[in-house]
């Protein structure tokens, strides 16, 4: 039998209080972010054209971008990198039908240069903010019934944990997106709905020890029931992440570009999904154990 | 073997065959040559397209868009079924168009979403889809009226002093001067006179019942291009309407057989009415217009009994006139529609990803099961049948509920892939801690599926929750991917819980095991 991580005895719980400041940080660099400076939202959201084009040959970008600005074409553009350097992103933040433009330009100005349209993308200002709203309604609503079904299932104290680590997870992996310039579109919103969905799924399985154990062992302290919890539930978690982390990693690696910030996205939330399950989840169902003892006038510390 | 497990194998067994057979017409349509489908019989091939998975238009290129219907102009009566009427007629221009399994869906109040897969022009599909073809024939004033009307305008627009330019010739007659005759303006002169003609209060001075339309752009007259003006009488003569067929053709002007243009034939009541309109107005001019454009407007020379028409320009070829022809027979829309939102993807853009996201999935379920079986040995196999089997569910529910497979949701699948996992995961580290407490193999087995089932079942249902609520509020990319999400899911609990705990009480069953490869 292989077997890795068992019979461990580490106090996580011991090292809460650095936890707390390293998640509060990034969580306060990313809300920081999100207010001052604001993601980069895809057109799905803005509104705006994204053409994908794909030339004959390999044109610089520079050479492409003055072909376009001889033609008042006003587009954010991005080339492709890797197998595909002849393909290129043209992001219009305007309305209008760009692809004729686009054409001309490259015929007038890149002699010898042809180009096939790979994709193109127009949003109307409407139907942008609908998009976005809507988002933000799917978001806000499978967090509050994610909520409700935790806030059944489980005690107060665990409730709180859990979403607390769900909104943790959600806002690091969306800081992360931002940190690394990555566009907010409607499939990132998608990825952060999924790491949600992964967090809360990491988190339940040891609340569920963690509320096995508390039967059992009355006598320990609630620090060291949790330590036991997460210890036995510890093997199990990392398989599981590692698993997930490596179904991610392959999209992250050959999915493409469409599914790259998806998958990347996937990755960070992984990560700070099992993480987040033992030192935002039970840490803080932890000290509101705690802090419910105290008010009552026990003292299991 | 128990009842139950004999159940349980019936249930397996038949989920199984189901799966199959539901996934037959994907496997026999997705393995077929273009040459192949060409040959098979359409009706059939339909039939069989139908059943098989559909691909999302990211998967398979074409074209989507997003239609507002514009109700701002039209009466309550009329605004009240107008979307539905523009849907059917929208569908009808389709129909004729030529797309295999198009989608056309009325989204909220008053948008029409189109998707066309497949599609390889959409430029020529937009233009078809979005021409209202509003068609008319109206009169054009006689010489003595046009000229009282531009006499006004131009003494009015001399009189407030606005003026094309600083040449003096203009300042007493600043619209006629730039005309070269009858209504015809050269190109360049064309913005000054729609400048001239926006001026406000100048609506005034036409009378009521008369309209200034202009005609096509860049048209040839004596040497020069440019663009007519015509004066009409406001009410229509007839309107599409009236039209019962039309058709492309070549050869309908005498002065330039070689031109495509549309010919059409009237309804019975238009052909008379048409042949009163005409024997009333000989040696009068009747334009014909197409959506507030005059497309031509030749002199009646006599009475027209026949009702045949036709609708000539320098514009058109023969895809133009076809695609005039097709809205001209399936009607005009009730109210002009605007794009909201366009979304095309090219077929090599569609193949490409099918390619990427086969490969990632694969890399990452032989990665996933490598570890698996390595870790688990023998009951990492058995999870692996586990997975096969939930895949082959999915897949098959899929083809069942017609959904549409697009590339969110592979990475649905993927995911699916992941949550699998981790359901065997659990069980099978429940059943090695209950080993190591020192409890028998059936006691540890037994224990391990009833002790992870809670968590199991918990962590389905906040997934599956959130699925829900993406699917239900989610749009486009975020729906694709709950929608195999959530099936995954539900193939998942069915695998983990009833399949493999099947195969462990066979395999325990059989007699005493030493030991369990896990």
């Amino acid at each position: 039998m292989l077997q890795l991580l068992i019979g461990t005895d580490i106090p996580f719980m011991r090292y809460r209080r650095f936890a707390y400041v390293f998640s509060s940080l990034i969580v306060a660099a990313a809300l920081a972010w999100f207010f001052v400076k604001g993601p980069r939202y895809g057109v799905d959201f803005t509104g705006g054209t994204l053409l994908q084009i794909r030339t004959n040959q390999v044109v610089h970008a520079d050479q492409m971008r003055n072909a376009l600005e001889a033609e008042g074409i006003q587009a954010e553009l991005q080339q492709m990198t890797g197998d595909n350097p002849n393909e290129y992103l043209l992001r219009f933040r305007t309305q209008g039908d760009p692809v004729r433009q686009v054409q001309d330009a490259i015929s007038k100005h890149l002699s010898g240069v042809t180009m096939e349209l790979r994709g193109n993308q127009t949003v109307g200002p409407k139907v942008g903010s609908d998009l976005r709203q809507k988002a933000i309604m799917a978001i806000l609503t499978s967090l509050g019934a994610i909520l409700v079904y935790v806030g059944i299932r489980y005690e107060f104290k665990f409730a709180l944990g859990g979403v607390a680590a769900l909104f943790h997870d959600v806002l690091v992996t969306l800081g992360f997106l931002m940190f690394t310039g990555r566009e907010v579109s409607l499939t990132v919103v998608a990825a952060l709905l999924t790491i949600a969905g992964y967090s809360i799924n990491d988190t339940i399985v040891v609340f569920d020890r963690i509320r096995e154990r508390a039967k059992a062992l009355r006598k320990e302290r609630h620090s060291r029931v949790m330590d036991i919890a997460v210890n036995e539930t510890l093997s199990r978690t990392v398989i599981t992440a590692f698993t997930v982390f490596l179904a991610a990693l392959a999209l992250f690696l050959w999915g493409g570009d469409v599914l790259r910030d998806f998958s990347f996205a996937m990755l960070v939330g992984v990560v700070f999904g099992t993480y987040s399950s033992v030192y935002v989840a039970s840490a803080m169902a932890l000290d509101i154990w705690i802090a419910i003892d105290r008010r009552k006038g026990v003292s299991a510390e | 073997m128990s009842r139950t497990d004999q159940g349980k194998l019936l249930g397996v067994v038949l989920v199984t065959i189901a799966s199959l057979w539901l996934l037959y017409p994907s496997y026999q349509y997705y393995t077929m040559s273009p040459a192949q489908q060409q040959a098979m019989d359409p009706a059939k091939l339909g039939k069989l397209r139908k059943k098989a998975i559909h691909l999302g238009l990211d998967l398979q290129g074409g074209m989507q868009l997003l239609l507002e219907v514009d109700k701002s102009r039209l009466s309550p009566a009329e605004a009240k079924d107008a979307v539905e009427r523009a849907r059917e007629i929208i569908n009808n221009r389709i129909d004729q168009f030529g797309v295999a399994e198009p989608l056309i869906q009325i989204e909220g109040q008053d948008r029409i979403a189109v998707q066309l897969p497949g599609l390889t022009d959409p430029e020529r599909a937009k233009e078809l889809i979005g021409k209202t073809a509003l068609l008319e024939f109206k009169l054009v004033r006689s010489a003595d009226e046009q000229r009282t009307l531009y006499q006004r305008l131009d003494s009015w627009l001399a009189a407030r002093r606005i003026v094309p330019s600083t040449d003096s010739a203009l300042a007493k007659t600043p619209l006629t001067g730039l005309m070269i005759d009858n209504g015809f303006f050269r190109r360049e002169d064309v913005p000054t006179v729609q400048k001239l003609l926006a001026t406000t209060g100048i609506d005034s001075l036409v009378p009521t019942d008369t309209q200034l339309l202009w005609g096509g752009e860049d048209e040839a007259r004596s040497g020069m291009t440019g663009r007519s003006l015509y004066v009409l009488k406001k009410d229509a003569e007839l309107t599409g309407g009236s039209v019962a067929s039309a058709e492309a053709a070549v050869g309908l002007e005498n002065t330039n057989p070689g031109a495509w243009g549309v010919s059409m034939k009237m309804t019975p009541k238009g052909r008379a009415d048409f042949a009163r309109v005409t024997g009333n107005n000989v040696g009068r001019q009747l334009a014909i217009i197409l959506d507030g454009v005059v497309q031509s407007a030749p002199f009646i020379r006599d009475r027209i009994p026949s009702g045949d028409a036709s609708i000539t320009g320098g514009s058109f070829d023969v895809n133009t006139a076809k695609d005039l022809a097709i809205v001209l027979r399936a009607g005009a829309l009730p109210a002009p529609v605007k794009a909201l939102a366009e979304n095309t993807v090219g077929p090599s853009l569609g193949s490409d990803s099918i390619r990427e996201g086969l490969t990632a999935g694969v890399i990452g379920t032989v990665m996933v099961v490598a570890f698996m079986a390595i870790y688990y040995q023998l009951s990492g196999l058995v999870a692996i049948a586990a997975l096969a089997l939930n895949l082959l569910y999915l897949v098959a529910a899929m083809a069942y509920f017609g959904a549409t497979l697009t590339l969110p949701g592979i990475a649905g699948i993927v995911l699916t892939v992941g949550m699998a996992v981790d359901t065997n995961v659990l069980i099978f580290e429940r059943i090695r801690e209950e080993l190591r407490h020192g409890r028998s193999i059936h006691e540890s087995v037994r224990l391990g599926y009833d002790r992870a089932f809670r968590t199991i079942f918990d962590a389905h249902s906040t997934t599956l929750i959130s699925a829900l609520f993406l699917f239900q509020f989610g749009t486009g990319p975020i729906k694709g991917f709950a929608v195999t999400l959530s099936i995954g899911l539900l193939a998942n609990l069915f695998t983990a819980v009833v399949f493999t705990r099947m195969i462990y009480d066979y395999w325990l069953g059989r007699g005493k095991v030493e030991r369990l490869s896990i």
